[in-house]
This record gives structure tokens, C-alpha cells and sequence, in this order.
């Protein structure tokens, strides 16, 4: 936004999940986030890996927060970054899957150890640790359900978590593959 | 050894002179001894070696612009390489295609705070349109042809490649440029016929219609400037220019109200802001040209063409985004205004003229020449009509002096005015002009300087003696940082925190002291004999141009206002900046 601040009444803010296809080089990122960083953009979450070796290409998934003008700067703005290839708005474009993994170690003796595995249970929770006073639970699904899962997990005992971000694909028949063959 | 094999350096030489490269601008160094050394004896780049590096860049900047080709720089690791930064942001911000070669410490050393070792891809990052670090020499051919395709495509910009000495040093394979580079799928302009169609017919049925186009416009190339004045002339409707366009309409054209924005003539920012349909072409709706946001243009329909998607919307929002280059779109738009021309669908603008030319009679760039002392605004006036014969290029640099060059010299080409918009960096013009000398030796270069601006890369002089550049430094010598000055009358109540220039050489003995002409004018009486002597000296000179030491630069957009709340001159009610406007650049 420039400096002259406009005086219309801005529009609400909304999460946004873009899925970017770049390639799998140093600088990328830095040139990604650099962006966000420099224009003063949000980032609430990012996840990037490679996912073609062949074409050397790395999908990085990324939820950010603003208004739909704000929401058009960011994608032409990551489209002018030369190793960007493709920026799809998946909450824009139609349904699509949103996954995260979280790995929480929990720190517990005596009684709540029991509501701890039960509570894992429910949420379909693997355990992947277990000692005498702790566990490390492993978690995958949809944020807001990492996030119940993890609160409940802090009322029982110190708590540690990692989370890997948001990672995001649309639903259906459509790929990017021929988009992918251009590039 | 085949003929193919060479060394990484020798590579990098071939492969620029692949790219069409005649002339590099560089500074050599420890980390850039095997590329000098390649360099050495070769016949088909001509290097020029600057005394700063910040100064090779904006050299090659003001190569670039005023050819239209890549520039290309040439530093060393470390401190040549942050030397370079400015120059780099400069490029950037003004859209300037430049290539920046920079040495860096061996592969196998970096990360260890290495002699002369700096991040150069992580410093010039966020200033170049893209960088390279070459870690592999099989790269390093590929990596400089696709340098060349991303500075000079789309939104053209700098690139800089960061080459480690080991890399120099290896054998490689040379491989030539592909005949077709594909390009960054980003670049292609969208010809959408039917919008162009809309905007054409919105054009012609315009009753308050202007166009403001600005540099995409000289980045397009020639032919985009003759389009966008035959689009004028078709419509017959007004036209103003940015900083950053003029020339791309002849300042003789009849429909130019001249440039806009903060310093811009009166009638064109009334135009702006009384239009009900707008143009922009190749402009970004800079905070400099717009004013206050909620009070731009407020009754206008508006379309914006520029080949950077990211510009449109960006602070104005628009009724028609069309992303292309601006010769390409404007060839189908002219065709388009043609087609329906002859269907007799163009409204009379008689009323509309009339009330431009009731605003014209404002004579808002008039000013007073009495007495003695020279006024800056004749003074470049005088230049202009005493150079209008020739075949000149300007540069500038920031200040008072290069809103009156942009005010009182005309433009009638493109591609004749290199100055420095975006980032507004001084030290730009001197540097600048080297560059613009160098690719056009028989023609009239002149840097329009400020006393201030010309200490900040004075060095150049030194450039300019060893290549006999006949470069002419015209300093409007106010003994101020003018434009500061002006700034703390108008904002700051008059209190000249540091901005006056004390203990300034005596310009005519520093010009002496590198064996070139040094000239000083204080009257009016001898501006215009000065300004002949200036022009017909066969080699550079300086020219100390004592000018009337309090002028201010009129007419202007107070910050924070907005295009109708223009001030005229030092004797206009000027209200009290906003506070708002207080925290504006
Ligand atoms: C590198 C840099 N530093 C500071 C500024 C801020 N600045 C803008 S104009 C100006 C004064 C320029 O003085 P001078 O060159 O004498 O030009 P004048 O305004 O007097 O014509 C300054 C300091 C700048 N634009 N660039
Ligand atoms: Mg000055």
C-alpha cells in the first residue's frame, strides 16, 4: 500500500492458501520470503520440499492473510520472481486438501498418562515414543485439529511441538502436469 | 584440448560478446584477476575503467538507456561488489536492464569470512530482478545467456552474477546461445482484442480523456513512443508525461501539457484531475505523480497498460488492467482507434481544450528574470535554446536542478534523458553521462548537476580525462542542498538543519587541476556567452553556474495534497502540511 493511505473502508482479511511450483534452488526461498518480508506481507505458514527430481522443481505451500487487493499484489508479485513457474490460490480456485503433521512430546507421570493415550486415541494418533514419563504423540491433519489436540495435550503436561506447516493440493482430476511440461 | 575448452573466464568474455556486448564499465580486483586478464588484448569489448563502482553501474545506466541495450559491469569481490548496491537499486527501481559481473572468493572458501568474502546474492537480493551464484562451471555459459534474457525482457532490470575465482580458473565447454531462449513464461503480453476494443471505443467517447504515459513507454523502444504520438494525434486529446517518459511525445507536440505530478505544470495536474477518462501507459501511479490517493483523478474511468502484471492495481485500482508491452498493445490500439475513427464515433473536445488552455494561462512554469543574478530556470532555459540544433542527451542529478531540467528543457526524442526516478540517488548524472558519452562519442552529453550532488561522485572526472570523454557538467551552484532547503522553508518552519553546502572547491581550479576547462558565470548578462563557450570547447568542461541561491522549485504538490491543491509559488497560500504529509518523502 503506498505511503498515501487511502480512505475507503479496507475489506476484511482473509487466510489464504497459495501453492507455488519453483524451482529447487538456492536463493528461491530467500527470493519467496525476501518478498513477504520487503512489502510487509504475512506469512502463517509455510512448508517447501522437493517434488520432482527430474525437473528439479520443489511445491512450496504457504498461507498468508489479507485483503483480496492485497491477496492480487502477492501473486503478481511472487509471479515476477524468475525461479516462480506457477502461483495457484487454491481457497480461491475450489476444494482442496489442507494437511499438517505435528509431532508433540508430552511430559506426564501418574494418572494423566491414561487420559494422554486416550485422548490420542480419539484423534487417531500415533505413538511414537514412550518412556516412563513421556510420549511423543504423531499427528496429521487439518490445522485446527492439530491445534485442539496440541491445547488439550498442554493441560496435561509440558508440552513440546513441531509442526511442519500447511501443506495443500485441490481436489479432483486437475494437475499441473502439462503446465509443468511448459516450464 | 579442443578449440571448445577455455577457461571459465575466457568463457564469460565470449560469451557476453554472444550477447552483443561492446563495452563493459568495471574496477578490478583481486577476486576478478582471471576475467581482467581474459579481457586483456581482447579486441571486441572495449572496457572503461571507472573510479568507483557504484559509478560503473549507473554508467551502465546511462549506457543502457540511452541505446536501449544491456549495460554491463564488471567488480570485484567484497567491497566491489557492495560498492555496486546502490547502482544496482537504482536499476532496479527505474527498470534498467544491466548486467553486473562480480568476482567472489574461491568455491571452497565461501562461508569462511574469506579475504574479501561478502554474501553478494544475499545483499543484492532484494535488488537485482535476479541473481546467480555460479557453483558449477558447466553453468556458467547457460547462466550468462539467461542473464541476458531476464535483464532486457518484461520489465527490464538488473542481474547480477556472482563468480568465484576457482570458477574463472576451470576448463569448461563452451556452449553458445540458443538461437531461441525460452522465455520466463511470465512475458507475454496479453493482446486481448475485444478489451483493447472497449478501451478504444471508451477513448473516443471520452469528453475529459488524457493520457499519462511514462518510462515502459521508452523501455518499449522507439516505435512505442511514435505509436503513443500518433495515438495522441488520432484522439487529439491531452497528453502529460512522467519523469521517467519524457521524450516519448515531443515536447513540440501540440496536446503535451508537459510533465506531471509533484513539480509538474499546473494544467497537467488539473487535467489529471478533472479527466473522465485516463490512459497510463508504461506509468506505476508513483506517490510522486498521484498526490493524496483519495483525491486522484476522483470522476475517472481508468486503464492502465504496462507489462508488469504486479503494477496494475498495485495503488490505483483500475476499470481496465491490460498486461503487455506497451508497443505491442499500442499498435492493436491504434488500429482500434483507426477502425472506429472512420465510423466518425470521436467526441469534440472543444470544451475540454478550452478549459485546459484557461488553466495554461497560469503560465505556471513562468518566473521572474530581473536583475543580475542568474535565475536556475533561465539558465537552463538558455541551455536548451542554445543546444536545440544539436544532437544532445541529458543527464541529471537529484535535486532543484533536475526538476528544472525536467520543467525547462524539451525533450523531442526518447531515450535523450537520463535521470534517476525511483531511488533519486545522487552522484547519478555525472557517472551517468560517462555511459551515454561512451556509446554516442560525436554527440552534445550534458550533466545537469547540483554543487551537492556533483561532490558524490566526483571522482569521475577522472574517468572522464583518461577517455577524453567531451562531457559538459552544467552545475546549477546554489550553494545549498537545494531541495532539502526548500523542504525545511515549507515543512519545518525554515530551520536549515545541515543542508548548506559550505566549503566547496573552486570548481574552475578542480577542473584545471585534471587538465580540463573549468568555466564560472555569476551574471545574466554572461549566461549566454558562457553557455556557446561551453558548448563549443572541444572537450569536457565544468561550468559553476552561480544561480539566484534561495529559488524554489514551482509549481508544486505540497505532500500530503492533492493535484488540485497545487501551490504556484512562494507567494500562494500554502497550508500547513497535514500531519500525514509531514511523514511523507
Ligand atoms: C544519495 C542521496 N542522499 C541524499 C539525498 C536527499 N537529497 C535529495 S535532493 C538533495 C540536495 C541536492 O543538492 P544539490 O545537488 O545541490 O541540488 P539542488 O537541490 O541544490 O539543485 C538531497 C540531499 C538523495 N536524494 N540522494
Ligand atoms: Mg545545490
Amino acid at each position: 500500500m503506498s505511503v498515501y493511505q487511502k480512505n475507503e473502508l479496507e475489506e476484511d482479511e482473509t487466510s489464504r492458501t497459495l501453492s507455488l511450483i519453483v524451482d529447487n534452488q538456492p536463493g528461491t526461498l530467500a527470493r519467496v520470503i525476501g518478498l513477504f518480508s520487503g512489502r510487509g506481507y504475512n506469512i502463517e505458514s509455510l512448508n517447501v520440499t522437493e517434488i520432482d527430481e527430474i525437473r528439479n522443481l520443489s511445491r512450496i505451500s504457504l498461507v498468508t492473510r489479507g485483503t483480496s487487493n492485497t491477496i492480487e499484489q502477492i501473486k503478481s508479485q511472487l509471479l515476477r520472481i524468475v525461479p516462480v513457474h506457477i502461483v495457484r490460490d487454491l481457497t480461491l480456485e475450489g476444494p482442496f486438501i489442507k494437511s499438517e503433521l505435528a509431532l508433540v512430546k508430552l511430559v506426564v507421570k501418574g494418572a494423566n498418562r491414561v487420559e494422554a493415550l486416550r485422548i490420542a486415541e480419539t484423534f487417531r494418533a500415533r505413538t511414537l515414543d514412550v518412556t516412563l514419563s513421556s510420549f511423543v504423540f504423531e499427528l496429521t491433519g487439518k490445522p485446527s485439529k492439530l491445534d485442539a489436540f496440541i491445547d488439550l495435550m498442554r493441560s496435561l503436561g509440558d508440552t513440546e511441538v513441531s509442526r511442519t506447516g500447511v501443506s495443500a493440493i485441490s481436489r479432483g482430476d486437475k494437475t499441473e502436469t502439462k503446465l509443468l511440461d511448459q516450464i | 584440448m579442443t578449440l571448445n575448452y577455455m577457461t571459465g573466464a575466457e568463457a564469460v568474455i565470449k560469451a557476453l560478446v554472444d550477447n552483443g556486448v561492446e563495452v563493459i564499465f568495471g574496477y578490478p580486483g583481486g577476486a576478478v584477476l582471471p576475467l581482467y586478464d581474459a579481457l586483456f588484448e581482447n579486441k571486441k569489448i572495449k572496457h572503461i575503467l571507472v573510479r568507483h563502482e557504484q559509478a560503473a553501474v549507473h554508467a551502465a545506466e546511462g549506457y543502457a538507456r540511452s541505446t536501449g541495450k544491456v549495460g554491463c559491469v564488471l567488480v570485484t569481490s567484497g567491497p566491489g561488489a557492495t560498492n555496486a548496491i546502490t547502482g544496482l537499486t537504482d536499476a532496479l527501481m527505474d527498470s534498467v536492464p544491466v548486467i553486473c559481473l562480480s568476482g567472489q572468493v574461491p568455491t571452497h572458501l565461501i562461508g569462511t569470512d574469506a579475504f574479501q568474502e561478502a554474501d553478494t546474492t544475499g545483499i543484492s537480493r532484494p535488488c537485482t530482478k535476479h541473481n546467480y551464484l555460479v557453483k558449477n562451471a558447466d553453468k556458467l555459459c547457460e547462466i550468462i545467456h539467461k542473464s541476458f534474457e531476464i535483464a532486457s525482457s518484461g520489465r527490464p532490470g538488473p542481474v547480477l552474477i556472482d563468480l568465484p575465482k576457482d570458477i574463472q580458473l576451470t576448463n569448461v565447454k563452451y556452449i553458445k546461445k540458443l538461437q531461441k531462449i525460452k522465455k520466463h513464461n511470465h512475458y507475454h503480453s496479453n493482446v486481448d482484442e475485444v478489451l483493447i476494443n472497449k478501451v478504444a471505443k471508451l477513448l473516443l467517447q471520452a469528453e475529459r480523456p488524457i493520457i499519462y504515459a511514462g518510462g515502459g513507454v521508452v523501455n518499449s523502444g522507439p516505435k512505442a513512443s511514435k505509436l503513443l504520438t500518433e495515438l495522441v494525434n488520432l484522439l487529439d486529446c491531452p497528453v502529460t508525461l512522467t519523469l521517467m517518459g519524457l521524450g516519448c511525445v515531443p515536447n513540440t507536440n501540440k496536446n503535451f501539457l508537459g510533465m506531471l505530478g509533484m513539480h509538474g505544470t499546473y494544467e497537467a495536474n488539473l487535467a489529471m484531475h478533472n479527466c473522465d477518462v485516463m490512459l497510463n501507459v508504461g506509468a506505476r501511479f508513483d506517490d510522486r505523480v498521484t498526490g493524496r490517493l483519495n483525491a486522484f483523478a476522483p470522476n475517472s474511468k481508468k486503464v492502465h497498460i504496462d507489462v508488469d502484471k504486479s503494477s496494475i492495481n498495485k495503488v490505483v485500482s483500475v476499470d481496465y488492467g491490460i498486461v503487455g508491452d506497451c508497443k505491442e498493445i499500442l499498435s492493436v490500439l491504434v488500429q482500434e482507434v483507426k477502425k472506429l475513427h472512420n465510423q466518425k464515433v470521436l467526441k469534440l473536445k472543444t470544451k475540454w481544450w478550452s478549459q485546459i488552455n484557461k488553466w495554461k494561462e497560469k503560465d505556471s512554469l513562468g518566473f521572474k528574470q530581473i536583475g543580475n543574478n542568474i535565475k536556475p530556470q533561465q539558465a537552463i532555459k538558455s541551455l536548451y535554446e542554445k543546444t536545440i540544433d544539436f544532437d544532445t542527451y541529458i543527464t541529471t542529478e537529484v535535486g532543484q536542478h533536475q526538476m528544472w531540467a525536467a520543467q525547462y528543457f524539451g525533450f523531442s526524442k526518447p531515450n535523450r534523458w537520463m535521470t534517476s526516478g525511483g531511488l533519486g540517488t545522487m552522484g547519478y548524472g555525472l557517472p551517468s553521462s560517462v555511459g551515454v558519452q561512451i556509446a554516442h562519442p560525436k554527440s552534445l552529453v550534458i550533466d545537469i548537476s547540483g554543487e551537492a550532488s556533483f561532490l558524490m561522485n566526483m571522482q569521475e572526472l577522472s574517468t572522464i580525462v583518461q577517455y577524453k570523454l567531451p562531457i559538459k557538467i552544467f552545475i546549477l551552484n546554489n550553494e545549498w542542498m537545494g531541495m532539502v532547503r526548500q523542504w525545511q522553508e515549507l515543512n519545518h518552519g525554515s530551520r536549515y538543519s545541515e543542508s548548506y553546502t559550505s566549503s566547496l572547491p573552486d570548481f574552475v581550479k578542480l577542473a584545471e587541476s585534471f587538465g580540463i576547462t573549468g568555466l564560472r558565470v555569476d551574471n545574466i548578462h554572461n549566461l549566454e556567452a558562457t553557455i556557446d563557450e561551453i558548448i563549443n570547447i572541444n572537450g569536457p568542461v565544468i561550468a559553476d553556474i552561480r544561480v539566484e541561491k534561495e529559488e524554489n522549485c514551482f509549481p508544486m504538490i505540497p505532500s500530503g495534497a492533492a493535484h488540485n491543491e497545487m501551490i504556484l509559488n512562494s507567494d500562494d497560500n500554502v497550508k500547513d502540511t497535514s500531519n500525514e504529509g509531514l511523514a511523507l518523502v
